[in-house]
């Protein structure tokens, strides 16, 4: 089984997923995230979902279950970089990803974190 | 093959291979055709027939060729199979000349080969329509879906003319493609244009705007004209928390208000004064 690295960038973790996902992937990914928050104290996670061509219900639920979890770490989530055909597919599986944000590319992904933490003051 | 059949189809070819002449200039006559075609067409059909295994692709390959032309000069599907069909007549009077019973007996079988290959033109005639048909529904789909870019970071699609499930895909897909390349977060679907909208074209709408919020981009709906607000509102169709807007005007100045940009108070209006020199 892949794991899938998380970088740390200041208070950030930048997951990039450039492997096709698996489910045993993407639950050891859900587990060395929450530890990953935990242990580095980080406000925020970025997504990046560029290189993925293909998913499922399952994966796109992981990006609530993932978004739910650090927000109880107090971290924000942003999932960056979806391709229209992702976007597409998620939308004709019912999925609308509620409580996810989502920006265009990584940059634009960083400046919302921090547009959210300096709401949040 | 009984044996009979077998003879009556040998003497049907064999006069069809000796009077190469007189049948031309009989199908030239009937069929209104250039000589030269025709010809192509006897050469292609003597080889077929004086071959052991009777393979009529070269035939059939002429014949597709001839019709596809016909169709681009805009000539009548029956015109064309006519063309093959005269050719029995053709050979009908030279089995006539000939008298035996199995040149008439051959004849049968040799129209029932000629009716395979107008049948065969046809087919292609309906397949080249065919083609073009779909080539311009292609092309005319291409063309009504642009994706114009008003200002950084914001784009707007001015959709006109009725929005189908396939039109509505390729709006979608271009739209959600041109806020990845250009990277806009604000897109505006403006629908002035868009003469009726039902609960499909709706539920398309949706579709886009949330897909494209899936992608990080926020979607304002604007155009919405009197009536077709009435129908979503008679139809029962929830917009939620999708921003509407009255005109494309509206959008683009929300649109803006959401990138930061200022608008300051708008110009004065200017009145030209032009002295007239009495």
């Amino acid at each position: 089984m892949e794991r899938v690295p998380i970088l740390k960038l200041g208070d950030i973790l930048i997951v990039s997923i450039q492997i096709d996902l698996d489910d045993q992937s993407v639950l050891a990914l859900q587990e060395d995230l929450a530890d990953m928050v935990v242990s580095s104290g980080a406000r925020g996670v970025i997504i990046d979902i560029t290189a993925v061509e293909i998913v499922d219900s399952f994966i796109g639920r992981m990006f609530s279950t993932i978004a739910a979890m650090t927000r109880m770490l107090d971290a924000e989530t942003v999932v960056v970089g979806m391709r229209p055909a992702v976007a597409i597919t998620l939308v004709e599986l019912g999925l609308s990803l509620g409580g996810v944000r989502t920006a265009l590319n990584l940059e634009k992904g960083v400046a919302m974190l921090e547009h959210v933490r300096g709401a949040a003051g | 093959m009984t044996v009979p059949a077998e003879a009556a189809r040998r003497r049907i070819v064999e006069l069809f291979l000796s009077s190469e002449e007189r049948l031309l200039q009989r199908w030239t006559q009937l069929s209104g055709a250039s000589p030269d075609e025709l010809r192509d067409l006897y050469q292609a059909m003597r080889t077929a027939l004086s071959s052991e295994d009777g393979d009529f692709a070269d035939v059939r390959g002429l014949l597709a060729e001839l019709s596809r032309a016909r169709v681009r000069q805009g000539h009548t599907p029956s015109d064309t199979a006519r063309l093959v069909f005269s050719l029995k007549e053709a050979l009908y009077e030279v089995a006539e000349t000939d008298g035996g019973p199995d040149a008439l007996r051959g004849f049968v079988w040799f129209s029932r080969l000629v009716d395979d290959l107008g049948l065969y033109t046809f087919e292609t005639y309906t397949a080249a329509r065919e083609k073009i048909i779909f080539d311009q529904a292609e092309q005319l789909l291409e063309l009504s879906t642009p994706v114009v870019k008003l200002w950084e970071g914001i784009v707007a699609v001015p959709l006109v003319g009725t929005l189908d499930s396939a039109r509505t895909q390729v709006v979608m897909e271009k739209l959600l493609q041109t806020l990845v390349d250009t990277g806009s977060e604000h897109a505006v679907i403006d629908i002035t244009g868009v003469p009726a909208v039902d609960t499909q074209v709706a539920q398309h709408l949706l579709k886009t705007v949330v897909a494209a919020r899936l992608m990080g981009a926020e979607c304002v709906i604007s155009g919405i004209r009197p009536q077709i607000a009435h129908t979503i509102v008679t139809l029962g169709i929830e917009f939620g928390d999708i921003v509407t807007k009255a005109s494309l005007a509206d959008a683009l100045a929300y649109a803006l208000g959401r990138s930061g940009v200022e608008i300051t108070g708008a110009a004065r209006t200017r009145v030209a004064v032009r002295a007239e020199r009495a």
